[in-house]
């Protein structure tokens, strides 16, 4: 028994562990939602992330531990986004013809995203810093971030609210849409939804649903970066003006 | 599959350069992926072990979050006290953006075909 500690203290410190236990959790986690029939509540993700979060919590290992074994799954996040060109380009041909339809809903998702965030919590009696840390929570990270900071807000609960965020869309976007009576051939709208409102965590569950959805989910994710960066300086300004 | 993980970096790089030189606000890899667009518009196709590459790590995107959303753990004390209301703020404001961005799309499209169908 002893022994058995002492090796799980040396593995521990090593990258190795943490990386096979990302790999092993999201694959058992994904068959799991599988065998389930496609739960949206046990969103592999969702599971994943519950899961070692239990496991550091239980093994007392902190987070930079954690995360240089992790980082070599969490560099490829790069690469990804740039392979998301591919897809897109399979779409290429309905592009122009969905120019208009898809910057109306861009925008009308966009100012949903910031200033449903921004109302609700204020009703709630959220602090003024934490509502500024919400407003950008629809975007990915490196940009959410960088928003948060210029307008006041606290990049790191930015942080957090985004990968939340990418949870709760991947999690209940599906669900809701088939109630609103989107079917399996509306990958179109089901994918570009996911994307504006629930960034990267959105798109891969896109991809879950289909290639097409993925590829508006891509769209809409690089799109509402570039908005939501314009956008929330200006509504954090009317904002100030109105508290 | 060599030659695609080195275009894929390579356009990562050249975004990521493009980024710092030009101050842009959005992140590296968004600006490589749409120079990697623009590149493919060029050629006119995607070459096959492209498509099989980019296509292989896009089917296990979601796996590539989970070291972002282990990252919670780091910050618990951030929501101490207040995570209930923002869970409520997050579901509320996430749902309402996803049927609002999806029902205006479906809107758009059926006023340009002027004629049923989402």
């Amino acid at each position: 028994m002893s022994e058995l500690f002492e090796i799980w203290v040396y593995l521990a410190e090593r990258p190795l562990v943490w990386l096979t236990l990302t790999v092993l959790m999201y694959w058992a986690a994904h068959r799991l939602y599988l065998q389930c029939n496609e739960l949206a509540l046990l969103n592999p993700v969702l599971i994943a992330v519950v899961a070692l979060v239990g496991i550091l919590i239980v093994t007392d290992t902190d987070y930079g531990t954690y995360f240089e074994g992790a980082q070599f799954v969490h560099f490829l996040l790069g690469p990804a986004t740039v392979a998301l060109a591919v897809p897109l380009y399979g779409q290429a041909h309905r592009l122009r013809r969905m120019g208009l339809p898809l910057a109306v809903a861009l925008i009308a998702g966009s100012v949903t995203a910031v200033v449903s965030a921004l109302g609700i919590g204020w009703l709630l009696g959220l602090e003024p810093d934490v509502l500024r840390s919400l407003m950008p929570k629809s975007v990915t990270t490196p940009v959410a971030m960088g928003i948060s900071e210029k307008i006041g807000g606290l990049p790191s609960l930015t942080a957090v609210l985004v990968i939340l965020t990418g949870i709760t869309g991947a999690v209940f976007a599906m669900p809701l849409l088939h109630l609103l009576g989107y079917g399996p051939e509306d990958a179109t709208a089901k994918g570009f939804a996911l994307g504006v409102s629930a960034h990267g965590i959105g798109t891969a569950r896109a991809f879950q649903h289909s290639e097409e959805a993925g590829a508006f989910a891509g769209l809409g994710m690089g799109l509402n970066a570039l908005l939501t960066a314009l956008l929330v300086p200006v509504i954090n300004a009317l904002f100030m003006l109105a508290w | 599959m060599i030659g695609t993980i080195a275009l894929l970096l390579g356009f990562q790089l050249t975004g990521e350069a493009a980024v710092r030189l030009l101050d842009l606000p959005v992140p590296g890899p968004v600006v490589g992926m749409v120079m990697l667009f623009a590149a493919l518009a060029i050629r006119g196709a995607v070459p096959d072990e492209v498509s099989t590459v980019a296509n292989g790590l896009l089917a296990h995107l979601a796996l590539l979050f989970v070291p972002a959303g282990v990252g919670i753990i780091a910050h618990t004390d951030r929501l101490e006290g207040i995570w209930p209301i923002l869970l409520v703020v997050l579901i509320a404001s996430t749902l309402m953006a996803v049927a609002v961005t999806a029902v205006t799309l479906s809107a758009m499209r059926r006023l340009q075909q002027g004629r049923g169908g989402k």
